[in-house]
């Protein structure tokens, strides 16, 4: 028999695939898709992780990021922040090691969520350059600096230490990675200067220095001297557990009674609410969590969706606020009008969320172009698959032509327009890992319109009132334009002298014009403005990008 | 200088002087003009024609206002100079004369006429008196007809025999005023397309019937119009309309032929022919004959409705409300070759002679 292969040598083939393997393999997935967006992941994760621990340590954050051309298309990336710094032992995990981190099982606002961002530019900066990592990292004055180098092991998904040092570090407490990788830079709309930029908007409290590839050095000072109100952490609200993580929690819970267990691990449960949700699932309050069986969870799932529960708290949740987002606008753009709001949080799934939104109208904006759309996610700004993305969807399916923009159904609106948006949560639901692009929850979507619309009609007036004054003007420059044809009609007609047509003109000039008082201005007045600022990512505009959505 | 003419400068020279008298006392200056439209005539049965309600349009001179009104001064002084110095300008040459007024300029025609109409409106007389005359030329005639035109050079009689264009035809000029008729015909069919005259003046129609063709071209023109009113009060001889069987060769050309529009209504008594009547076809010669038919379009059905609900001659005319309601009900339409289905000729042979000696089947 020819070409037949038999079960068991087929089953030589299949073994464990690694989650370092599955990755390596598939990194578009985790935002290394080409070279350009490579260089943007790297940088992203490291300082949503610098300002991560920055605010859970309540210091206010100093980020330093330096790019180097190293030429043919090699970099190497410098971050170093003024963070808490990093214990020894746990240095090599966190850096070389996929899916490890703290914030996956918290309930807490944070950029990170999954434990996958910075082990996975140390694994494709070894992928594409085959250099190690280099950390530095100190915890606090008279404690040494850690140098570590390292490298993924991709089969076992485990640190390769390969060098491991202290060195002399004059810096009271913090930590540096440095990571060579192969990358391309470009300016532009989706350009690491302009993640940067946003990054400054929506962290005011945050000082940037940035030296880019060209070995310029741009510094966004920070806006705000006093950090965000700390999150909170939170217990899982019950509405948004799935059976699998409830099945989990069951088996590996402390708890002795399904009624402690429901008390202890979940927020917003009382020994009231979990006797009714067990009378809810048909299930003894007196079970032991651990005994539990897969159709006994299924039930109980049932019985909490028929106990009526008060939503999580809110307080876990740390917006930007309407006037600091609402700046950073200021910063970016030379507007006519400015306005923003931050609603109040509510909850998906369990999950609670605050959406905020600003927008600035008019000015040096283009008015015949589709509107600009800037989203932030937990601070973060997404720059990619701005189509794919729920912000989008909401910005679309809201009407904008009753605030004064011209919109085709299902389209951007077009109008001389920039629309912020951001979504801050416990859990925000991304659609990939790259975390791009936020998905379509029904609650989320219209969270996002109500405060769009409540932008809209603030903005509606301001266009109204724009509207009349420049009808105004219009009519005046029609009164000036045709008066003096007809002092010249009336001259013609009656034969009248030069000295009478003028006079005709000047009678008609005070008829016309007496009535209409004094015209009011269209002005650009804007104290926050930074022309530096605004330039920053907008440069070389042939330098489009080519490789990119 | 004709009396006419000194009284078209004199009326000019008076609405400026208002004007003007108004503006050095710093009043704002206004226009007055009948309004020009369906909801400001009435039907008057006696005199035959829609006859204006007196609603009138005024506008204050405003900065809405101003284009237009300077627009305005500048028409009536073009028309002015046009009647001291007994020149014409067509429409679309006045538009062009516009185009040296800088801003007061008009961007497309339509914009000249409608101030032209103002005018005329204003002035209670017709544009051909103002020294504007239409581009569009008027209908064509063939039959028992002598014109009397005169030589522009030497001012000599010039007599026009309409029955000797063979198989061609007179054509109206754009001013008939001057005009004199020689006739001894029974009537004059006004006829819609220029296809069935063709057919009526190459078998020679006139000569059997001893009548006047005159062919329409769609809506009648204002001398097409005046030449027929000319004639038939002149020469008191009957006027029949031979039109399609729809809404629009019923409303929009008899209609407008026998009492005048909305639109021109400051004019429609010199521009009217009251004593036409309507030969067909109507919606009994539909069925009657039974004439291939095509479906009513929506834009028929709302010339049926618009008909019926605003025009005060339909109003007047119970048989009109019954013809347009017939023809809403057969949901068809026909037009006048449609007479061919029954042999070429058998609008001459029969259809034709049988409305001429039946007039109980024409319509008011």
């Amino acid at each position: 028999m020819v070409g037949k292969v038999s079960a068991e040598e087929l089953a030589k083939k299949q073994r464990d695939i690694g989650v370092g393997e599955f990755f390596a393999k598939n990194r578009h997935l985790l935002g290394f898709d080409n070279k350009r967006k490579s260089l943007m992941t790297t940088i992203k994760e490291a300082v949503d992780n610098s300002l991560d621990a920055c605010e859970e340590a309540r210091i206010l954050p100093e980020i330093i990021v330096e790019v180097i051309d190293m030429g043919n298309d090699r970099f190497k990336i410098i971050i170093e922040d003024n963070g808490p710094g990093i214990v020894k032992a746990q240095i090599p995990k966190i850096f070389a090691k996929l899916l490890y981190g703290s914030k996956f099982h918290s309930m807490k606002q944070s950029r990170g969520q999954q434990g996958i961002g910075i082990s996975a530019s140390v694994m494709y900066g070894q992928l594409t350059t085959g250099r190690p990592a280099k950390i530095t990292s100190t915890i606090g004055e008279g404690k040494d600096a850690h140098y570590y180098e390292l490298k993924i092991n991709t089969q076992k998904n485990a640190p390769e230490i390969i060098k491991d040092d202290i060195v002399d570090w004059a810096k009271e407490h913090g930590t540096k990675i440095e990571i060579d990788i192969e990358a391309s830079y470009h300016k532009g709309l989706q350009s690491i200067d302009e993640y940067l930029k946003q990054t400054a908007i929506s962290n005011p409290h945050a000082t940037i220095i940035y030296t880019n590839p060209k070995a310029e050095q741009i510094i966004f000072p920070r806006a705000a001297n006093s950090l965000p109100a700390e999150p909170k952490e939170i217990k899982p609200h019950p509405y948004g557990v799935e059976l699998g993580i409830l099945m989990r929690m069951m088996k590996y819970s402390q708890e002795k009674t399904l009624q402690q267990f429901l008390t202890t691990e979940f927020s917003r449960v009382g020994a009231g609410t979990a006797k009714q949700i067990c009378e809810n699932s048909a299930l003894l309050p007196k079970t032991k969590p651990t005994k539990m069986s897969r159709d006994m969870a299924e039930k109980l799932m049932e019985g909490i969706k028929k106990t009526k529960l008060i939503n999580p708290p809110t307080d876990c949740i740390s917006p930007i606020g309407a006037d600091l987002l609402e700046k950073g606008l200021r910063k970016e753009i030379n507007a006519e009008f400015y306005a923003s709001v931050s609603r109040a949080p509510v909850v998906y799934r369990g999950n609670p969320f605050a959406i905020e939104a600003a927008v600035a109208y008019g000015g040096e904006q283009k008015g015949d172009d589709a509107i600009r759309l800037v989203r932030f996610a937990n601070r973060v700004p997404l720059l990619f698959q701005q189509g794919a993305c729920a912000v989008t969807k909401s910005v679309v399916t809201t009407g904008w032509r009753s605030y004064g923009m011209n919109q085709s159904s299902g389209n951007m609106p077009i109008g001389p327009c920039t629309i912020v948006v951001h979504i801050a949560s416990v859990w925000v639901p991304f659609t990939s890992e790259s975390k791009e692009a936020i998905a379509h929850y029904p609650e989320i979507i219209k969270e996002i319109k109500l405060a769009l619309q409540e932008i809209g009609r603030k903005l509606a007036s301001y266009v109204r009132k724009r509207k009349n004054i420049s009808d105004e003007a219009k009519k005046r420059s029609y009164i000036e334009k045709y008066i003096p044809h007809v002092a010249i009609g009336l001259k013609e007609i009656l034969k009248l002298k030069d000295s009478e047509e003028s006079n005709i003109v000047h009678m008609l000039e005070e008829i016309l014009e007496q009535k209409r008082g004094k015209l009011e201005e269209i002005k650009v007045v804007n104290e926050d403005y930074d022309e530096e600022f605004a330039k920053i990512g907008k440069e070389d505009p042939e330098d489009k990008g080519d490789d990119d959505e | 200088m004709s009396k006419q003419n000194k009284n078209i400068i004199k009326e000019i020279e008076d609405v400026s002087n208002d004007i003007y008298k108004k503006i050095i006392k710093k009043i704002p200056p206004e226009i007055s003009m009948p309004l020009r439209s369906l909801s400001n005539v009435k039907y008057e049965a006696k005199a035959g024609f829609f006859e204006l309600i007196g609603k009138m349009k005024s506008r204050t001179l405003t900065a809405n206002t101003v284009k237009t009104f300077a627009q305005t001064l500048r028409m009536m002084a073009l028309s002015k100079q046009l009647v001291e110095t007994k020149d014409i300008a067509t429409k679309r040459e006045a538009y062009y004369v516009s185009k040296n007024w800088a801003e007061a300029r008009f961007k497309e025609q339509p914009e000249s006429d409608t101030v032209m109409d103002d005018i005329e409106a204003m002035m209670r007389v017709n544009r051909e008196q103002m020294g504007f005359l239409p581009e569009e030329k008027g209908g064509d005639i063939a039959g028992k007809l002598t014109v009397i035109d005169y030589d522009s050079e030497t001012g000599k009689e010039i007599k026009i025999d309409c029955t000797k264009f063979g198989s061609g035809a007179y054509s109206i000029p754009s001013s008939v005023e001057q005009l004199k008729f020689e006739t001894n015909a029974d009537f004059v069919l006004a006829i819609e397309t220029a296809g069935m005259f063709q057919r009526l003046v190459k078998h020679k129609f006139w000569k059997k019937a001893n009548g006047i063709l005159i062919s329409l071209g769609g809506v009648p023109t204002r001398a097409t119009r005046r030449f027929i009113r000319k004639l038939s009060d002149e020469k008191k001889i009957p006027v029949y309309v031979f039109t399609d069987g729809d809404p629009y060769g019923w409303l929009n050309i008899y209609r407008t032929l026998k009492v005048g529009s909305g639109n021109a209504a400051h004019i429609n008594e010199y521009f009217c022919v009251p004593k036409a009547k309507f030969f067909g076809i109507t919606a009994q010669d539909i069925t009657k004959y039974d004439l291939p038919s095509h479906p009513l379009k929506e834009v028929d059905l709302k010339r049926i409705k618009d008909g019926i609900k605003n025009d005060p001659f339909v109003n007047h005319h119970k048989e009109w409300q019954k013809c347009l309601l017939d023809l809403a009900k057969m949901k068809i339409r026909a037009e006048q070759q449609a007479l061919a289905a029954h042999g070429l000729n058998f609008v001459i042979s029969d259809y034709l002679p049988e409305k001429l000696n039946n007039p109980k089947s024409w319509l008011p």
